[in-house]
């Protein structure tokens, strides 16, 4: 093991082909990251790892570690712009956390609680989006949705099926399901797809669950998602 | 409709790498992309019916709901409106009775704006059923009218609508000197296809579509990477506002940038080259494959060319209106079928382009001026320009001056000796590159055309001292943020947020932490997205709030805080319900 990068000064090993977000991990470092699932292609899309290489910043998920990279990761400015970059996503949907059925289960909530946002800081856009119930087992509310194509991925790479897919442009993007009328219930996806269960967010639920684990006994009512995360994807990254 | 569509397939060899091609040719025919077109689409070309929705819903020119036989876009950019553009809007929609963004009842005619059509030397300017109509007044206008309500085809519009100028008013190193028709080519065989790479090297071209990369370096990164396949793609994207050189190019200079193409491609291998052609650019398009023909007859192009045991084509492919169509890797997205998204990088085009095979991408100047140096050699071009900068560069100047057109100079030459050539009187600032690069004041004229001071792909928008700075700062954050490709957060949401920001400062709506803000998150789209796009969208209001301050300090509010409501106002209802009306029961908005 003769490769190393720093990040915030300490150095972590890494092999050949491995990005900054693979090695950290495995270190033991935690990256903020929403798009990211060590399960799944990097997307490189929500910017929450983005870190600063040599000085320059790129995203942690996507970008090689080559030897000898000087990465910062937790220095003030990039936590506070991390936080930022969160409190966008939150003002561009309409995620009303006490209301909702992940509250405590959600990724998206925890890296909020993870970066001290205490409010939204900007004017929220009030998008007006769509609950899409037509599905017997399986529920999208679109207002809890952050493109980070997850659902995409494993449905195409894990499932074999293709159901979802990223249309339109620009603050008008939004997600889309393969079938005919458009509608979930029209689709071939299985509650048992592991489509249907990634999802970070409460956009993608299962139906006739919500509750079964009270407020207050969820992950991240106990345990910070630093913690989780690593526990989690170590393996995933072969750590 | 089925066989309309199997035709379609049939010309697009059932590829759905040419969906582009495919769903252009049903917009045309039905004026929208049909539902029942998606489904056979779809089957037929064996892809998810998403692919085709969603493609067609990130291109500005397809529809999934029904247009007008006659479509109308009008260009939105600051140049035309500077020309008189919201009038011509206004009388436009009158004169055709239809409103702005909507079809007419009757289905003839729809009317909407668009990104800069490249047109911005003959505004106000627009696109009928995606051809370009220049130079718009109300006489035009009213024939317009006429000819759409007697539902007269296209093709039988007075020709002169449709006329587009090259306006060259100062022709310098490559437009003076035009190389005869496979001299490049002829030149590079003679002298050896490695010699003519080190000429090239030598000649210290640098690319010309905006960030200046090595062109020798990028072709020999290219050459080396082990492949079975090498491709050549030419960027005819000109997407930026103000940017009309390569139109001019195309239209009168073609040959040499094929000829440019062609030398790339016997340098590093490849035996298909793409000419990646804006949607607005409509009106080349037919001549263009005119001369790739005659290329193919002269023994220019296609099977062993010139008897050199070489073997390439080039193809056309057009795109539909998306400004980040022109960012390399969305470029390639799109030549494959799909929405023009940034990649992540590394890998590198050079690497890993299209299809992910080796691919180099140049603007349509460098590929004419690489032709050019093969002609004439590495150290004709190093003769002009300066040390980090060598040559020429081709220049579209619009805006407030006497001659708007195509200007060529030597890379060092100052803006004030630009603006004396092309007319410009009092002077309040130039635009240069474009919204995403940087507004100048009257205080800076002796600043150099060149990599090492004004980086420019060739956009010079000029303003007089009667203009409204901030209603083109405002015309650029639109711009951005209708053009932003929404991948990453940053840039999707913080251009909505900067137009959202900007517009409450300049409708008087802002306060002193209102411009902290806006600058606060100018910092943080510029240093966060993924794209140039993302990275440069903050650019006008960060330049110019540089320069000037004041100006913003100006729009504001003189209070610490405007609040977005008024608070004393939202009581109405509870005082009303509570029968009451003294002093208590009002709240004061703001502490005096
Ligand atoms: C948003 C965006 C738009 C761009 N538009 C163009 C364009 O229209 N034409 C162009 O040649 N390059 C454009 N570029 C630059 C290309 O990505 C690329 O650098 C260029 O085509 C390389 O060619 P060159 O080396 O000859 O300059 C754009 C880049 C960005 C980020
Ligand atoms: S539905 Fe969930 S998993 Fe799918 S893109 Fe939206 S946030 Fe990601
Ligand atoms: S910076 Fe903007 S245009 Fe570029 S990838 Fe991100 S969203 Fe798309
Ligand atoms: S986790 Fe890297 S960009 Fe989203």
């Amino acid at each position: 093991m003769s490769k190393t990068i720093t990040i915030d000064g300490k150095k972590i090993p890494f092999s050949e082909g491995q990005t900054i977000m693979e090695a950290a991990t495995e270190a033991g470092v935690y990256i903020p990251h929403l798009c990211h699932n060590p399960d799944y292609e990097p997307h490189g899309s929500c910017k929450l790892c983005t870190v600063s290489v040599n000085g320059r910043n790129c995203t942690a998920c996507t970008f090689p570690a080559m030897d000898g990279q000087e990465v910062i990761s937790e220095s003030r400015e990039l936590e506070h712009d991390r936080q930022r970059i969160t409190q966008m996503l939150f003002v561009e949907g309409n995620h009303f956390c006490p209301g909702c059925e992940k509250t405590g289960n959600c990724q998206l909530q925890a890296v909020a609680y993870h970066l001290n946002m205490l409010d939204n800081h900007f004017p929220h856009f009030f998008a007006d989006r769509e609950v899409d119930a037509s599905h017997p087992d399986i529920l999208i509310d679109h207002n809890r949705c952050i493109f980070c194509t997850l659902c995409v991925r494993a449905s195409r790479e894990k499932d074999g099926k293709n159901v979802f897919a990223i249309s339109g442009r620009g603050i008008n993007k939004h997600l889309i399901v393969n079938s005919a009328s458009g509608k979930l219930g029209d689709s071939d996806i299985d509650v048992n797809d592991c489509a249907a269960h990634i999802c970070p967010t409460g956009a993608i639920l299962i139906k006739r669950q919500g509750y079964r684990i009270p407020i207050g006994q969820r992950i991240y009512d106990h345990k910070e998602i630093n913690e989780v995360a690593l526990e989690q994807e170590r393996e995933g990254h072969g750590g | 409709m089925k066989q309309f569509l199997d035709q379609v397939l049939e010309s697009a060899e059932r590829q759905s790498t040419r969906l582009m091609q495919i769903l252009r040719a049903v917009q045309d025919e039905y004026h929208y992309i049909p539902e029942q077109a998606i489904d056979y689409l779809a089957e037929q070309l064996n892809i998810a019916r998403t692919q085709i929705i969603s493609v067609a819903e990130f291109y500005s020119f397809f529809h999934l709901q029904p247009q007008g036989h006659y479509e109308i876009l009008i260009s939105d950019s600051i140049t035309d409106l500077m020309l008189g553009k919201a009038n011509i809007m206004a009388y436009l929609s009158k004169a055709l009775r239809v409103e702005v963004g909507a079809v007419r009842e009757d289905g003839i005619v729809s009317l909407n704006n668009t990104s800069c059509t490249g047109m911005c030397d003959q505004g106000p300017a627009g696109l009928v059923n995606g051809y370009a109509i220049t130079k718009l007044d109300r006489p035009k206008i009213d024939r317009m009218a006429e000819l759409i309500d007697n539902q007269v085809p296209l093709a039988d519009w007075p020709a002169e609508f449709f006329q587009v100028d090259d306006n060259i008013r100062k022709p310098g190193l490559l437009l003076q000197q035009e190389i005869d028709q496979g001299a490049g080519l002829r030149q590079a065989f003679a002298r050896g296809l490695q010699e003519t790479l080190a000429e090239i090297d030598k000649s210290g071209l640098r690319g010309r579509g905006g960030a200046g990369f090595n062109t020798a370096m990028k072709w020999r990164f290219c050459a080396e990477e082990q492949s079975d396949r090498h491709y050549v793609v030419c960027n005819a994207d000109e997407g930026e506002p103000g940017t009309f050189k390569d139109r001019v190019l195309l239209n009168s200079y073609a040959d040499q940038v094929f000829e440019g193409m062609t030398l790339c491609a016997a340098i590093i291998g490849a035996e298909q080259g793409y000419l990646y052609l804006r949607g607005e650019y409509r009106h080349l398009e037919q001549q263009l494959r005119d001369l790739l023909q005659q290329r193919r007859e002269a023994g220019l192009l296609g099977d062993n060319i010139l008897g050199q045991g070489l073997n390439f084509d080039i193809e056309i492919c057009m795109g539909a209106g998306a400004y980040i169509c022109g960012e390399e890797s969305a470029l390639i997205e799109s030549l494959e079928g799909k929405r023009g998204i940034p990649r992540n990088r590394p890998p590198y085009p050079v690497s890993h382009g299209y299809l992910n095979k080796p691919t180099v991408v140049n603007n349509v100047e460098t590929f004419m001026a690489a032709a050019a140096i093969s002609a004439n050699g590495g150290d004709w071009f190093k003769g002009a320009g300066t040390e980090k900068s060598a040559g020429s560069k081709i220049l579209s100047i619009s805006g407030d001056c006497a001659l708007p057109g195509i200007y060529e100079y030597p890379f060092g030459t100052t803006i004030a000796q630009i603006l004396h050539d092309c007319g410009a009187v009092d002077v309040l600032g130039v635009q240069i590159g474009g919204p995403s690069g940087t507004f100048i004041s009257k205080h800076e004229l002796e600043r150099k055309l060149a990599f090492e001071d004004l980086a420019t792909g060739g956009s010079f928008i000029i303003l007089n001292n009667s203009r409204n700075l901030f209603a083109m700062v405002k015309n650029f954050t639109h711009f951005f943020a209708h053009e932003s490709c929404g991948f990453c957060t940053p840039c999707r949401v913080g251009t909505s947020l900067l137009k959202n920001q900007l517009d409450k400062v300049l409708d008087g709506h802002g306060s002193a932490g209102d411009v902290v803000a806006l600058e606060e998150l100018c910092q943080l789209v510029k240093n966060y997205s993924h794209c140039g796009l993302g990275q440069t969208a903050a650019n006008p209001i960060l330049t110019t709030l540089q320069r000037y301050p004041d100006l913003y300090q100006n729009q504001l509010k003189e209070i610490s805080y405007e609040p977005g409501f008024d608070l004393d106002a939202a009581l109405e209802t509870a005082r009303r319900m509570a029968h009451r009306d003294d002093a208590a029961a009002h709240l004061t908005q703001v502490e005096d």
